[in-house]
């Protein structure tokens, strides 16, 4: 499996929020302005107070690829990476592999709802079509 | 005041060479010194990116340590340029060291054996597969199972197709084109002509991108020499000076979440760029533009302003960038079919198009060439000129 990541106090919310179910993104408290990937600083204000919020864990389909080439050795193929607008955070994307649906049945304005697959300590999300 | 290229040397390339990387090396820094009419003695600064790694297998397996033990250099200044603006900075923080008086003759190297590497089971340019864990920009692609450029380039494509009406059709012929001028480069790892079939023929790798929008991983090295402007003068091929350098950078270190996907850094750099000459774009008669993937040449050609944005697929379309072309580009084939030398290779057939040395393959009377490397938030460019 690709490498996991480093666990940091920033990226601690997004990474294991999957444990409750729950999409977090990072916001100013002083400015709301959503932070991806996630900082100890707001880039907009340069406030110190930033937070993690559960958002609604839905999103829309900015662009996709479907990745047909096994590029490590037990990698399955083909299966498509969606870059995906996330509700409730503007300007944040993420970008997940799409599970529940054909690779190629993916398309550019799809709804998506975002799911977790836990991989020792962190939850990567996932999204599938909103149903 | 300008810095300029004074050399420029190739070794030659190849696919699983099994040829240790040194002896690339060596070799292309000869030609270059040759080129310029210098000797080893005359070479005092070095400077290469992104610096010795064994992070991508093949990459970057020479640092300036060893090229300065084995060319037996004895130097005043040296830097590896690891997070500089895109594969050309060592180029461009070369200019500056000659222009504050560090060094007269830096020699600027670049090294790959991606094809070994890449025959002996080590596959190159895949992030995250070691089972460590990672940090940085690229730790968020590879837990999303992004691990190649090839992944992320797709994904700008969809987007590009989408809001543009661009197809493969339009990158088929960016791929073929740029095989068209390769059949002309001796150097040119692939010299079999390349059809429209033959590209639709080529395997998905992440779509809407397939084999053919891929460049080739090889063996092989390329070395320039940046000399200030008083040294330039004394060398032996005609100084091509570094106009000017666009490096500016606006948006965040991702590859997704840039606001218009539909460009890159590169707009960044090179809207940087045209603030610090009086040039404009229809003066270029020649580009080197990096095409890791297909897609990058036609976001490139937009973001220098030949064309505007979404205008791309039809300034293709109308013929202008492949041989015969009003702006070619890539005309020594690229790294889709010379090789990928990372940024390197395009520049130095810019520079033999300038002096007049691209054989079969030149562009009559080119004075003034643009470069553009880098995709997604890696940007950095240059106008070369010729006198």
């Amino acid at each position: 499996m690709p490498s996991l990541p480093h666990l940091t106090p920033e990226n601690t919310p997004f990474w294991t929020g999957g444990a409750e179910g729950e999409l977090r993104i990072t916001f100013c408290a002083a400015c709301n302005h959503a932070i991806h990937p996630p900082e100890v600083i707001c880039p907009q204000c340069l406030s110190d107070s930033v937070e993690a919020r559960a958002v609604p864990g839905t999103g829309t389909v900015y662009t996709y690829t479907v990745n047909h080439q096994p590029w490590l050795p037990e990698m399955e193929v083909p299966f498509t990476l969606a870059v995906v607008d996330v509700d409730g955070a503007p300007g944040v994307r993420v970008t997940a592999p799409v599970v529940d649906a054909d690779p190629e049945s993916v398309g550019i304005g799809q709804r998506m709802t975002v799911s977790f697959r836990q991989q020792e300590d962190v939850w990567l999300p996932q999204w599938s079509p909103v149903r | 005041m300008k810095a300029a290229i004074t050399g420029a040397g190739l070794s030659d390339l190849g696919r699983n060479t099994q040829r240790p990387a040194m002896a690339h090396l060596a070799e292309a820094a000869k030609r270059a010194m040759a080129m310029a009419g210098l000797t080893r003695d005359d070479i005092d600064g070095l400077c290469t990116y992104p610096g010795r790694s064994d992070a991508s297998p093949g990459n970057s397996p020479l640092g300036t340590g060893e090229v300065r033990n084995a060319l037996g250099l004895k130097t005043r200044w040296h830097a590896a340029i690891p997070e500089g603006p895109s594969q050309m900075a060592p180029i461009m923080v070369a200019a500056m060291a000659v222009l504050t008086g560090q060094a007269r003759h830096v020699l600027c190297f670049r090294t790959l054996t991606e094809s070994s590497s890449q025959t002996a089971g080590r596959r190159a340019s895949v992030s995250g597969s070691g089972g460590e864990r990672m940090g940085g920009w690229l730790s968020w692609l590879v837990a999303a199972q992004a691990v190649s450029a090839a992944n992320w380039a797709g994904w700008m494509a969809t987007r590009y197709f989408h809001e543009f009406g661009m197809t493969r059709e339009h990158l088929g012929m960016v791929a073929t084109g740029q095989r068209a001028f390769a059949l002309h480069n001796p150097l040119a790892v692939m010299r079999k002509p390349l059809t429209m079939d033959d590209y639709f023929a080529g395997r998905m790798i992440s779509s809407p991108l397939g084999l053919f929008d891929c460049d080739i991983p090889i063996d092989g090295a390329s070395v320039f020499i940046v000399s200030a402007p008083d040294a330039a003068m004394d060398c032996a091929a005609p100084p091509l000076w570094s106009e000017a350098r666009g490096t500016a950078l606006d948006s965040q270190e991702t590859w997704d979440q840039r606001a218009d996907l539909t460009t890159m850094g590169s707009h960044d750099a090179a809207a940087d760029l045209w603030l610090r000459t009086d040039f404009k774009p229809h003066d270029i008669d020649v580009l080197g533009l990096y095409d890791g993937f297909s897609i990058f040449v036609p976001i490139w050609l937009e973001a220098l302003g030949l064309c505007g944005h979404g205008e791309a697929k039809d300034f293709i379309a109308e013929g202008n960038i492949g041989p015969g072309g009003r702006c070619p580009v890539n005309t020594g084939g690229g790294q889709l079919s010379a090789g990928r030398l990372h940024g390197f290779g395009l520049i130095h057939e810019t520079c033999l198009q300038l002096w007049g040395c691209a054989d079969g393959r030149q562009v009559e009377g080119a004075k003034l060439a643009a470069c553009g490397t880098g995709g997604g938030f890696i940007a950095g460019s240059m106008l070369l000129r010729r006198d």
